[in-house]
């Protein structure tokens, strides 16, 4: 579904992706782990067509299209799905009317019919209830004023109603109490099918413990520098990341 | 001769002319004249002038504008005439105004309640008799009290050329519930318009009116909509008032509102300017009763070479008065904004609450906002707060928006239609806020000339 060979990119003047490769199919969980500022969001950003990245080597495709080639809208539209690491707080835009507004653009773009106001409330009640959303947060302005728990239960929930191929989450844990971190788990769970695949940033094994990935990798300087199993997280729990940037980066 | 004079000597034979056409009641007949010699002694003002800095008139000085003085002028206009101007359907009285001039055919009082009277100008005026039975001595006394000549030329000008508008009373206690439309339409052909329409409205003590002035106009040739709007509210009064401009391409405005507030009044005043090459919009309010409250808000969407100017001035006279002023301008292409807020705090009016906001929202590298808050503040005791802020559309919420599949042009509109969302929230006449719900979100022009 997605594969990421030799990309290298560049955020304002500073070079920070140093030849990542990576090859994520359907059905497939991978984790991304490593150190504050090792470049795991500049990743998540370029895949997602963030501005202000520049990719100066290497290629990414996605379902067998060049993703750079791509605005951010037709990534989204396509399946790509990025959940935030900071979501972004609109003030003046309606929480309900954005994701409506979102999941009518990939339903078109999918050739299946726009959904009016009330079709659209019966279909987002079953999310609502997986991911235990108050009817106020779909009346408030985007993420406006919504506590670190709930901006991350909200890029949950538009990612259980827009059903994309591939959801990447930078640090949905972090922030989150246990009992918030279950729900999120819970309904990052509900999601897991043989033709979706995810991506999941974190600095913990705990989110780990409930969704459990086939793959874990380690991002140092801007490289993948060791890959394995889910038992590489509980080791990187046990010892920190200092002794593999000591070793040679063979995989 | 230079152009100037040559226009001064134009403006001072239409006013000849117009005396002798148009009969007035003694005192309106002096202050025309009065009113004429202030306009001959101010001339159009000059950047020279602390108000009007920002803001060249040359296109309003430089045009030999022709002053309407024909009374049978929009008998042979029909309201479907205005659909292309986009203005609001409000299903209430509705007084139609076709160059200055009042239109009855177009017009309709349904719907205001007993005691309350909309009425045209001239025709108060000419029924002005030596019984006054209908209040006309009354309408005649208030003119230019609030509205004064002595140095405002473009007030002195409309009052030289005083001749019809709107007049709305509503004695005391009543309550109109549907809004009042004051509908003025400019048409613009063949000569440059010169439309002076005036608007007096008297709310009596612990009455409601919501009344809606919309100023619109179709033609190629510049035209100048010159207005003047003068309220009264009496103690206890509630008023609201909404000024929609989208004037044709060509035209120019100059727009004055003056209200006065009684004791525990409330005013709100929310200024929505559209359309028009040069607009001008002036509020000036005094808090002249004690407790009384007032909001200014103003909104503008401009592009192209558009000017629009916001000059407000709230005078607190008295203790305990609030006044909140929000104006937010959203500007594309290589437009211009200019924001004037006088708040003046006098001595006795302790206990004062002023607020003042303007926001700009430039879409372009090329458009430009003036802001110049002008704080006079002579009472100790009181609390007011300004600020002004200038900003571009927000890159991560723009990135936001597009990583949840909107187009960048669907991404943007939004966040357009965001930044106005508070003051829309404020608009309680639904066939405006929904008419500028889709006007921000889905017609506004993107680029600019
Ligand atoms: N626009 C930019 N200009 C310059 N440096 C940047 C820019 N964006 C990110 N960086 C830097 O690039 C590095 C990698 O950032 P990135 O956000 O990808 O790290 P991360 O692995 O997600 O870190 P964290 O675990 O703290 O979220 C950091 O040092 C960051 O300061
Ligand atoms: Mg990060």
């Amino acid at each position: 579904m997605l594969e990421v060979r030799d990309l290298h990119a560049k955020a304002g003047d500073r070079q920070i992706l140093n030849g990542i490769d990576l090859t994520v199919n359907a059905g497939e969980i991978h984790a991304i782990m490593g150190p504050n500022g090792s470049g795991k969001s500049t990743l998540a950003g370029v895949l997602a067509g963030r501005n202000g990245i520049e990719v100066t080597a290497g290629s990414a495709t996605f379902q067998g299209n060049d993703l750079f080639a791509l605005e951010p809208e037709e990534r989204a539209r396509a399946g790509v799905f990025l959940a935030f690491q900071y979501p972004v707080e609109i003030p003046g835009v309606n929480n309900a009317y954005l994701l409506k507004a979102a999941l009518n653009e990939v339903r078109k773009y999918r050739g299946e019919p726009e959904l009016d106001a009330m079709d659209f409330m019966t279909l987002i009640r079953e999310q609502m209830k997986l991911l235990e959303m108050d009817d106020s947060l779909l009346t408030r302005p985007v993420n406006a004023g919504f506590s670190g728990g709930e901006k991350k239960r909200n890029e949950i929930f538009q990612l259980a109603v827009l059903e994309p191929s591939l959801a990447i989450l930078d640090e949905t844990d972090s922030g989150l109490d246990i009992d918030a971190l279950k729900i999120v788990a819970g309904g990052v769970n509900a999601m897991r099918s043989p033709d979706r695949a995810m991506v999941l940033v974190t600095h913990y094994q705990r989110l780990l413990n409930y969704i459990v990935p086939d793959f874990v990798h380690v991002l140092s300087g801007g490289r993948i520098v060791k890959s394995g199993g889910k038992e590489l997280a509980l080791e990187l729990e046990d010892r920190g990341y200092g002794w593999i940037e000591t070793e040679p980066a063979a995989v | 001769m230079t152009q100037v004079a040559t226009i001064a000597d134009s403006y001072a034979e239409q006013f000849g002319r117009f005396k002798q056409q148009t009969a007035l009641p003694g005192a309106l007949a002096s202050l025309r004249d009065e009113a004429f010699s202030c306009f001959e002694r101010l001339g159009f003002p000059t950047t020279r002038l602390e108000d009007w800095r920002f803001t060249n008139v040359a296109p309003i000085a430089e045009t030999a504008f022709v002053a309407q003085v024909a009374q049978s002028e929009g008998t042979d206009h029909t309201r479907l005439d205005f659909d292309a101007l986009h203005l609001p359907r409000l299903g209430g009285p509705e007084l139609v105004f076709v160059n200055g001039t009042f239109a009855p055919a177009l017009s309709t009082t349904d719907g205001l309640p007993a005691g309350a009277r909309a009425r045209s100008l001239a025709t108060v005026l000419a029924k002005h008799d030596v019984d006054d039975e209908d209040g006309a001595e009354a309408v005649a006394s208030r003119l230019g009290q609030l509205a004064r000549i002595e140095s405002r030329a473009f007030t002195a000008l409309n009052t030289a050329f005083l001749r019809d508008g709107a007049v709305i009373e509503v004695p005391p206690g009543v309550v109109v519930e549907t809004p009042i439309h004051l509908l003025f339409v400019t048409r613009s052909h063949t000569a440059s318009v010169l439309s002076q329409p005036r608007v007096l409205l008297v709310a009596g003590e612990n009455s409601q009116v919501r009344v809606v002035e919309s100023h619109a106009g179709d033609g190629e040739t510049p035209y100048l909509s010159n207005t003047v709007t003068e309220i009264v509210a009496g103690d206890h009064a509630g008023v609201d008032h909404y000024t929609l401009v989208r004037e044709a391409d060509a035209a120019c405005r100059v727009g004055s509102l003056h209200a006065s507030l009684g004791r525990a009044s409330n005013f709100s005043s929310h200024t929505i300017s559209l359309g028009g090459a040069f607009v001008r919009n002036e509020a000036s309010v005094v808090l002249g009763g004690e407790g009384a409250a007032c909001t200014l808000n103003g909104l503008y969407l401009a592009n192209g070479r558009q000017l629009v100017d916001n000059q407000t001035t709230i005078d607190h006279a008295q203790p305990h008065c609030d006044s909140h002023e929000l104006y937010k301008g959203i500007l594309d292409g290589r437009s211009r904004g200019v924001f004037n807020g006088k708040i003046i705090v006098r001595l006795d009016a302790q206990k004062t609450d002023a607020k003042q906001s303007n926001k700009a929202l430039l879409l372009s590298e090329d458009a430009q906002v003036t802001s110049k808050p002008q704080l006079e503040i002579f009472a100790d005791d009181v609390k007011c707060t300004h600020g002004a802020t200038v900003g571009q559309l927000d890159e991560d919420s723009l990135f936001y928006l597009r990583s949840r599949a909107l187009s960048h042009e669907q991404a943007r509109q939004l966040l357009i239609h965001a930044f106005a969302a508070d003051l829309l929230g404020h608009i309680k006449v639904e066939a405006i806020r929904r008419q500028l719900d889709a006007l921000l979100l889905e017609r506004l022009p993107v680029g600019g000339a």
